[in-house]
């Protein structure tokens, strides 16, 4: 099995401050993958690095066995990832066709529509909201929104940043389950990262563990679900 | 009760203010005497009726507010983006027809022109400002480039309005991007102030480079624009406009020519922009101004999406201000200062940013209006400003506030005004 993205001793700074420490991790293709981690472990720090911003000062960002370490931003996502970022990040003042155009810009514009049909019976939400400005949405449709944007540029690996944030638990059941949906369907490769460890590890055939910007602990989701440390420091209290 | 203690409390602190600022400019007039020495005197009763006034006016704003809490902009919004449909063709069809109205004075057309030539800038910078949500204080500079590649290419090569007009566009395009390089990082406040300093900068450069641009002193003699080698002169004869159709030469011709060129220059300025919001291009800035990091994720080259809004934006900018200095046929630092920046900033602002229609009422009202109160004098600005104060209070967010998306494909939602949005409503 092949892996889509490998970070090699990946460490980043923000100026003077390091935010990750030597981190390795892969992400085999067709599997979900997830991060998880405390509040600032370093996890969007994570993500972003893997988009080139900031740029990793050491260690290497394989995607396919390419080197993508140095590249800008915008030639990382034509390359087939895509993010759903922290915070969802809709276009608030754009409409829901308006957002999911803006995720269709570096891909051909021949295959929107396949991709529309393809988003909307993933979210059949969006297909009632389609002309509605994205940030009169609720939170879940928000995130919804976000990640719809993300896969209409057709991406082979997918990024998610905490789609949990600050959504009712009935809803973050709904994007899970459309996020387990989407890769078990098309066998999109997907990177979770997330705070709300209970959900995630449930979802991931592999795991990471992320604390002060290192690297702790990893294995198959259900044997961190299984580790009482894991249990003592990300699940106790959790429902 | 409360409530009403709260906002004497507050209109009593509003005329505390009120009374430092106007305490020395109300209060202490300086005034000649016989001798002809400057004496200080007191007016107790004109201090104290301004800060009455200010007391009470605050006093009523607060009462108006309370029992207007905050629906009333909304629905207006709604109505007037319907109406919009209306009032674009309406103004065109008027704009188009106006200097031909029998008996209308050669002044008013001229106003027209001005109003035009400000429509055009408002338009030009909303590509920036509105579109691409980058806050740019120094659009005059392109105002500026524009007129001087005009001034000095026909004065030392010799070329006509036509000729230069491109070039104008395209040196002015050119120092957009120029600009916009050391600024791709900046955002907001930052923004602004770079953006103002481009500004100050090229109105001194002007000003001191004496040798090529006249310095302080201008640059005047430059062709007026001609209507296919026809001349516009007052003294008729062979290859002037009149005597080619045989008519009496008069002032108000070319105004008219004037009128119509800047007229199709500003639409072609709203028709480019019309046409990029649909495109890729468009969206990309739109997007831009809603979320820079979300963009980034997306795979829009920031970099070149900014520079295309600044380059873009200041090549119309060069155009207004060729057709400027066409118009004057002299130029001088005076007129390229930061109050120009400053005016067509508040009339994409008022307009409601990124309103194409908005920039035009915006413009009618931010031009028009203090050449109409004229006749009133010293109270003219006066009057311009608690105008402009009111128009805010009133619609914070413009005249036209809503945005409707540019892509309908499917089906349609109900029209949500950026109010609405703004207020976690909707």
């Amino acid at each position: 099995m092949s892996n889509v993205l490998e970070l090699d001793r990946v460490s980043s700074f923000y100026g003077p401050i390091q935010a990750l420490r030597e981190v390795s991790i892969e992400v085999p293709e067709n599997q979900i993958v997830t991060l998880i981690g405390a509040n600032g472990a370093g996890k969007s720090t994570l993500m972003m690095t893997i988009f080139g911003d900031p740029r990793a000062r050491s260690g290497r960002v394989m995607y396919y066995g390419e080197d993508i370490t140095g590249l800008p931003a915008y030639q990382i996502a034509r390359k087939g990832i895509a993010q759903s970022p922290e915070g969802r990040r809709v276009f608030p003042r754009m409409s829901v066709e308006e957002n999911l155009l803006m995720g269709a810009q570096v891909v051909d514009y021949r295959d929107y529509a396949a991709n529309l049909r393809k988003i909307f019976t993933l979210f059949p939400r969006l297909e009632e909201r389609f002309g509605q400005r994205a940030g009169t949405l609720s939170g879940g449709e928000q995130q919804m929104l976000a990640i719809a944007r993300a896969l209409m540029s057709m991406p082979k690996l997918l990024l998610l940043d905490e789609p949990s944030l600050g959504l009712a638990p009935l809803v973050i059941k709904q994007i899970f389950g459309a996020i387990r949906e989407l890769n078990r369907e098309t066998g999109l490769t997907v990177l979770l990262v997330e705070q709300n460890a209970n959900q995630a590890l449930r979802l991931a055939q592999r795991a990471y563990v992320l604390v002060n910007g290192q690297l702790t602990m990893q294995g198959t989701g259900a044997e961190l679900l299984a580790k009482p440390e894991i249990r003592a420091a990300y699940l106790e209290g959790a429902h | 009760m409360r409530p009403l203690a709260r906002d004497l409390k507050d209109a009593a602190a509003v005329a505390f203010f009120a009374f430092l600022i106007f305490g020395p400019f109300i209060g202490l007039p300086l005034s000649n005497n016989q001798a002809g020495n400057l004496t200080l005197g007191t007016r107790p009763q004109a201090l104290a009726l301004a800060v009455g006034a200010v007391f009470l006016a605050r006093l009523g704003l607060l009462a108006w507010a309370r029992w207007h809490p905050a629906p009333l902009a909304p629905r207006f919004t709604i109505k007037l983006q319907g109406a919009g449909r209306f009032i674009a063709p309406v103004l065109l069809v008027f704009a188009v027809l106006m200097p031909l109205l029998p008996g209308l004075p050669n002044a008013y057309i001229d106003l027209g022109v001005l109003i035009m030539t400000y429509v055009m800038l408002g338009w030009g910078l909303n590509i920036v400002v509105g579109l691409a949500g980058l806050l740019d204080l120094g659009y005059v500079a392109f105002y500026a480039v524009g007129a001087y590649s005009f001034a000095l290419i026909s004065l030392n090569f010799g070329l006509g309005f036509w000729e230069c007009l491109p070039i104008a566009g395209i040196l002015a395009a050119f120092w957009g991007v120029c600009l916009g390089f050391p600024v791709l990082r900046l955002r907001g406040d930052y923004l602004a102030i770079v953006t103002l300093a481009f500004g100050e900068i090229i109105r001194l450069v002007i000003t001191n480079w004496v040798s090529l641009t006249g310095g302080p002193n201008g640059l005047l003699g430059m062709p007026q624009p001609s209507l296919f080698g026809l001349r516009f002169s007052m003294a008729g004869g062979p290859g002037t406009f009149a005597g080619f159709f045989h008519i009496t030469p008069a002032p108000w011709q070319r105004t008219a020519y004037l009128y119509y060129i800047i007229l199709a220059l500003a639409l072609l300025t709203n028709w480019v922009t019309l046409r990029l919001r649909k495109q890729p291009l468009g969206r990309a800035w739109e997007a831009l101004r809603e979320d820079e990091i979300a963009c980034r994720s997306l795979g829009i080259n920031v970099r070149n999406t900014k520079l295309t809004a600044f380059a873009i934006g200041a090549f119309f900018g060069g155009f207004a201000g060729c057709f400027f200095a066409a118009r004057q046929s002299f130029i001088s630092p005076d007129s390229f200062t930061f109050m120009e920046s400053a005016t067509v900033l508040a009339i994409v602002v008022l307009g409601g940013a990124g309103s194409q229609l908005g920039v035009v009422l915006a413009a009618c009202v931010m031009i028009g209006v203090p050449q109409m109160l004229q006749s009133l004098q010293i109270y003219r600005m006066l009057i311009f400003g608690l105008a402009l104060v009111i128009i805010m209070i009133v619609r914070p967010r413009g005249f036209i506030s809503t945005r409707r998306p540019t892509v309908t494909l499917g089906k349609r939602g109900g029209v949500i005004g950026a109010d609405l949005v703004s207020q976690g409503r909707g």
